[in-house]
């Protein structure tokens, strides 16, 4: 059981109170009705799904219910820090982020897609 | 024909636990819902007759009443002598939302030299006294409902459940008591 730490709740709690909420630091754009299907398309479904370190929202949905942001690497599911929602991405010393390199696609791993 | 509505209790009749873990069903209570910003919190204890909680997993009681800090703006009240403290806290003229949920609650007393232990036998929290001494409250699960673990005394604890789930609350509880004290 992966235990968790809640900046709100200041301690480690385990996995089971916990709800995953996706990417963290996605803005939306502040001219919605303006953009592109494709602008649109990127903001609103296109995800890196890195390998490695990614930055997500989580909620405490069965504890403080608060939204906060985690780093987390998604090989080996350890939580590197967690910070209270609308603070800023942390750096997290001796890791760094998913480059093109590092985020596989079917096109790398299998072959041209077709 | 009846001439008048009686109030039925969620777990009137329901006994268990062991020598070690007694499990009861918690007597008649009022509770409140209490969201609230920071500013509000000075008014807000004045009308409530008591000091609501800043920190983490921090209750306060006075008189038989209870605040048990839910979250950074967020408090469960509970009073055992039945006031009403959605009108208590509407006296203070702040901006709040207090929800009457004293019939959407119910709770279950867990006393004993093993309390803990029958606890944890459905729930994943720390109840250690290091992390969870007397007073310490938390929201977490317990099996597969969400409950909130208010900690009264030594070898006491209040388990708030909602009212519907409270057979599966108790029957989990009581099974842990009974492994408890083997």
């Amino acid at each position: 059981m992966l235990l968790i730490h809640c900046p709100y709740c200041e301690e480690e709690r385990s996995e089971l109170e916990f709800r995953h909420g996706g990417d963290a630091h996605i803005a939306r754009p502040t001219n919605i009705a303006d953009i592109s299907d494709e602008e649109f398309e990127a903001f609103f479904f296109l995800r890196d799904n890195p390998k490695g370190l990614i930055f997500e929202r989580w909620r405490h949905v069965h504890g403080c219910g608060r939204f906060f942001n985690a780093a987390r690497d998604t090989v080996s599911d350890k939580f590197f820090a967690s910070y209270k929602a609308g603070e800023p991405k942390p750096d997290i010393p001796g890791v760094s982020p998913a480059t093109e390199k590092t985020v596989e696609t079917y096109e790398a791993t299998e072959g041209t897609a077709k | 024909m009846a001439e008048q509505a009686l109030r039925k209790a969620p777990l009137g009749g329901f006994h268990g636990g062991s020598a070690a873990a007694h499990v009861t069903a918690a007597g008649p209570a009022t509770r409140l819902s209490l969201r609230a910003g920071a500013d509000a919190v000075p008014a807000l204890s004045k009308a409530l007759g008591l000091t609501l909680p800043q920190k983490p997993k921090t209750s306060a009681s006075a008189n038989g009443r209870h605040a048990l800090w839910l979250g950074p703006d967020e408090w469960l009240l509970i009073d055992e002598s039945s006031a009403d403290l959605a009108a208590l806290a509407a006296k203070a003229d702040v901006l709040h939302s207090a929800v009457d949920v004293s019939h959407r609650n119910t709770a279950v007393l867990v006393a004993g030299e093993r309390a803990a232990e029958a606890i944890a036998s459905g729930s994943p929290h720390d109840l250690s006294p290091k992390v969870f001494p007397v007073g310490a409250c938390a929201r977490t699960v317990l099996g597969k409902i969400e409950v909130v673990i208010f900690r009264t005394g030594e070898q006491e604890y209040r388990v708030e459940c909602w009212r519907s789930f409270a057979p599966y609350a108790f029957a989990l509880l009581a099974e842990g008591a009974e492994d408890a004290g083997l």
